[in-house]
């Protein structure tokens, strides 16, 4: 009977908690600007993965491109050629693989790196704590760019290397977040009748703070991928991307040494300027959207 | 039951740096198991400070608990193995429940902690185990509430609730903080019946810890009266609460709203700063006794202001109080009580 | 009926400062409209101190926020609540800020948090007085604010701390001191001595009787503490479930209540000595009712231990059972 009522329970239980996720995407179709930035990412990545059914890679070989030098947008070109008379709407689609790919790996980076970071300095008291929180704000006060670029130039040239820079200095931000949401928590009483339970540490970090704190690192995580998405242009915009592969920080910079500006090309410079941003947006928008169904402090009155 | 006796040794607790605060200054105290013990005080007497300390929440700066005579150990593994016999019930049943944990999984956490349901004697399932918790907290059917959560239960159930997350380790001593001041007027009668009722059945030591002397007359054989990080008077619950012998104690007692009949002694300020325990009798800058001259006619005003007074026995059965004036009106000999002077 | 109680009351010739006549106030929530408070009639008087008791969720501390319409916009609320004899929910707003304060003003409960940690409690109790008077001279509003911190036991030398270097019982002074900076010849006390030791408690309360006693003001207490407001009151209104269920002189009502309900609370709060509640706490079965499912009939009969078949059918009148005692139950004074 026992076993039974046990089954039931785990079913019940599930069906609770898919309740309580239709609550919560209630909650966020509540946010127009949210779901409008869920739309935006949706077509960005829809391309993103389609990209191969709908253009074809041969289009980036500057070797075997067709069009001429920096031509204006037409019919068969609709949004003109590069210098090398490459179609820019190939090049858009295919860069916006490598610029959600790094931007998505540099985050789960950052984010694993940071919530480590941000867990343990909070979680422990005295030496430890202490040490790593130093060691955060560290890394948060070192130019973020210049150190980038140092780390960019002395490393091997690649998409891998562009992730890890980015990862590696844009975690002390979520560290110091994921830190002080833990201060709170571990304050809270029922960490402490944990400890009472017979609890370890390892019992209250993984069973009342991880639960605790990761719908706020979720909400973070949006908010760093804007930023590591404008970071990967920037690094690829100062030559500093895989000169193998395009992106649009790439085209960007081809655009800028090109003299496109001066030239008056303005298809070359803003598709890839307008995507970066519209990305960028609907992830702030989208994180903006989650925080608020995520945090219960900010939600209902 | 096997009847294990709890005591706590000449506990210091202090905080901090010069001045020191000193939260618990040498508290003496003995809890058997199937015995309920109130600790009164006002807040900032060291009470829950205590309570922690016998949890082996916080480690006492000097002095020791013992536990049938042992000493508590600091190790993780002697601390669970103590905890599953040592249970303190949090104040704010809402915040000591974790909001994203059901009720099933609030009260499961301490047997998949201690591995019970692997080694239960009688085989159970840990939702047998949890079921019957639940049950023996008063909270029947027990499968109905095993998916709510906190938010969603009454002050009530919140509270036993939380008392079946420690029942379900089957504890000799459950320490309650404060176990109603949260709760609303009507319910508190019903928690306090609880905590009678498993005294009964299950054999428990209860300590209450509690600034309500009506809560201790209701349910405590014993009652230990503490005023800044001291005991100042211990004894039966009819002997304390009905002939009071220290000062503070008789005020606390007639500034209860119940009590008819009493002069209302009101105290002026509040309990001083622990971090500066007056010298001399830590009562004695708001001692009514002294005030009004009591303690010079009896000859000992001068002790009070000079001479920490130590808990000693009055010739009455089972009393003891940390009063140089009581111990002279008891016709105890002095010389004991004040030559002990101060403790560090 | 209670039509009939106001008009003993003028003829006692005290003036009627506050006067609710069939109060209802209903929250819009979105599982409907929730009733908080449902036809309460109240008075207070001069000079008088009356308690409010009930559980969390009776609907006292919206009876007290309507005093000064400070309740929330979700709240709808019918009937009138006269202050001096002007209505509170149909004036205008100029009126009503003259009102706060000056007419009534409330002392909530939680001192810490309804003082601003960044001004010095001084300028905290000096704020009021200069809104309703402008143009007054700082050296007197210097002596008002002396003259208010010794009214609640302070030493004037207090004026220039802060929030923080007090201690509790000292805030809630300090929140006293504030509430009675223009006068008011009405205070409401939500809770005041909620979460201050007995000590301290006994203080406070000390410090509300002497105000009533020399300023001659009328107060409304309101707690969940029967044996508060019975050491403390005149005369003491229950309230369950939104409704009024007894109302009497304080002792007669704590030391003999007439309905079930009240009975119990004040059972709830033994009398050390008293050997009937040794080993034997009191307390009532079940929760108090969830005010958006309310049962029918009288909403006390499912804890009621004299609930019978009747009360389950209609709710009971507030009737007197006695001169000065009322009570809203069926059962009562049966033979």
């Amino acid at each position: 009977m026992s076993t039974d009522a046990r089954i039931s329970a785990r079913a019940l239980a599930r069906r609770r908690r898919s309740a309580s996720l239709r609550r919560g995407w209630a909650l966020f179709r509540e946010h127009r600007s949210g779901v409008a930035g869920l739309v935006i990412l949706g077509c960005f990545t829809a391309m993103a993965l389609l990209a191969p059914l709908v253009s074809d890679s041969a289009g980036l070989s500057v070797t075997r491109s067709t069009g001429g030098i920096l031509q204006p947008p037409d019919s068969q070109f609709w949004l003109g050629t590069d210098e090398n008379g490459r179609s820019i709407l190939t090049l858009l689609v295919w860069g916006s693989r490598i610029s959600l790919f790094v931007g998505l790996l540099a985050t789960a980076i950052s984010m694993f790196v940071g919530t480590i970071m941000g867990l343990a300095a909070g979680y422990f008291r005295g030496f430890v704590g202490a040490a790593l929180f130093r060691i955060t704000e560290w890394f948060l006060v070192i130019p973020f760019l210049p150190l980038a670029i140092v780390i960019a130039t002395v490393l091997q040239r690649g998409l891998l290397t562009i992730a890890f820079v980015i990862g590696i200095t844009s975690w002390p931000g979520t560290a110091l977040l994921i830190r002080s949401q833990v201060l709170s928590i571990r304050e809270r009483p029922y960490i402490e009748r944990a400890q009472i339970l017979g609890a370890g540490r390892w019992h209250q970090i993984r069973r009342h703070i991880l639960p605790n704190v990761m719908p706020m690192v979720f909400a973070n995580t949006t908010l760093t991928v804007a930023v590591a998405i404008l970071t990967e242009t920037t690094l690829s915009f100062l030559g500093l991307g895989d000169p193998t592969r395009v992106s649009w920080g790439s085209m960007l910079e081809g655009a800028y040494s090109v003299g496109a500006m001066t030239t008056g090309s303005w298809w070359y410079i803003l598709p890839p300027g307008i995507c970066v941003v519209l990305v960028v947006l609907s992830f702030v928008l989208v994180g903006q959207a989650l925080e608020d169904v995520l945090n219960p402090r900010l939600r209902r009155r | 039951m096997t009847g294990s006796v709890w005591r706590a040794e000449n506990v210091h607790v202090s905080f901090g740096t010069t001045p020191r605060s000193r939260a618990l200054d040498g508290v003496d105290l003995e809890i058997r198991s199937g015995e309920i013990v109130a600790l009164v005080g006002e807040s900032g007497s060291g009470k829950t400070t205590l309570a922690r300390v016998i949890t082996g929440l916080q480690a006492p700066t000097t002095g020791q608990v013992l536990l049938d005579g042992e000493p508590l150990g600091t190790g993780q593994r002697a601390l669970r193995a103590y905890r599953r016999r040592t249970q303190l019930i949090l104040q704010d049943p809402l915040g000591a429940l974790n909001p994203r944990h059901t009720v099933y999984e609030s009260v499961a956490e301490g047997i998949r902690l201690h591995g019970l349901a692997a080694s239960d004697p009688e085989g159970r399932s840990e939702a047998e185990l949890v079921a019957a918790a639940l049950s023996s907290a008063g909270l029947r059917p027990p499968e109905r509430l095993f998916l709510r959560y906190p938010h969603e239960l009454s002050g009530g159930q919140r509270q036993r609730v939380l008392i079946a997350g420690s029942l379900a380790l089957s504890p000799e001593l459950l320490i309650a903080d404060e176990p109603v001041s949260s709760l609303d007027a009507s319910i508190r009668g019903e928690i306090l019946a609880l905590l009678l009722r498993l005294r009964e059945t299950l054999g428990l030591g209860v300590l209450v810890v509690t600034h309500d002397l009506g809560l201790a007359w209701n349910i405590a054989d014993r009652v230990a009266v503490m005023y800044l990080g001291r005991i100042v008077e211990s004894g039966s619950t009819e002997e304390v609460l009905q002939r009071p012998q220290h000062p503070y104690t008789r005020a606390l007692l007639s500034v209860v709203p119940e009590i008819e009949g009493m002069e209302q002694t009101i105290l002026t300020g509040e309990i001083p700063d622990p971090a500066r325990i007056p010298p001399g009798c830590r009562f004695h800058p708001r001692c009514p006794a002294l005030e009004r001259g009591e303690a010079s006619a009896a000859g000992v005003d001068e002790a009070c202001r000079t001479q920490d007074p130590r808990l000693l026995p009055l010739p009455l059965p089972g009393h003891a109080a940390a009063c140089h004036l009581a111990q002279v009106r008891a016709g105890a000999a002095t010389g004991t009580a004040t030559e002990s002077g101060r403790t560090s | 009926m209670a039509e009939d109680a106001i008009v003993v009351d003028e003829s006692l010739g005290s003036e009627t400062l506050l006067d609710l006549r069939s109060l209802s106030v209903t929250y819009q929530t979105d599982q409907g409209p929730v009733p908080a408070v449902r036809g309460v009639d109240l008075t207070v008087r001069r000079g008088e101190v009356v308690g409010v008791a009930g559980e969390s969720g009776c609907g006292k501390s919206t009876l007290a926020s309507t005093v000064l319409r400070l309740q929330p916009a979700t709240a709808t609320v019918t009937g009138e609540v006269l202050v001096s004899g002007a209505d509170v929910i149909t004036m205008r707003w100029g009126e009503l800020r003259a009102l706060r304060w000056a007419g009534a003003s409330i002392v909530f409960q939680g001192a810490l948090h309804a003082l601003n940690p960044v001004q010095s409690v001084g300028a905290q109790i000096g704020e009021p007085i200069r809104i309703h008077e402008p143009g007054i001279e700082d050296s007197e509003v210097t002596a008002r604010i002396s003259e208010l911190l010794q009214q609640v036991g302070l030493s004037p030398s207090r004026a220039a701390m802060y929030p923080h270097q007090l201690s509790g019982g000292q805030r809630q002074r300090v929140m006293i001191a504030m509430a009675l900076a223009c006068r008011p010849a009405l205070i409401v006390a939500d809770e005041p001595t909620t979460a201050l030791d007995v000590m301290v408690q006994a203080q406070v309360l000390g410090v509300l009787e002497k105000l009533v006693k020399d300023l001659d003001v009328g107060m409304m207490i309101i707690s969940h503490d029967l044996s508060v407001l019975a050491s403390s009151c005149d005369r003491i209104v229950v309230m369950y479930a939104g409704r009024v269920v007894e109302e009497g002189p304080a002792h007669a009502v704590f030391d003999r209540a007439l309905h079930p309900y009240t009975a119990a609370l004040s059972a709830a709060f033994p009398r050390v000595g008293d050997p009937a509640a040794r080993f034997a706490p009191a307390g009532l079965a079940g929760d108090p009712p969830d005010p958006t499912s309310r049962p029918p009939g009288c909403s006390f009969a499912p804890r009621c231990p004299l609930a019978i078949e009747a009360c389950r059918e209609a709710e009971p009148e507030l009737r007197e059972i006695e001169p000065g005692r009322w009570a809203a139950c069926i059962r009562v004074g049966e033979p």
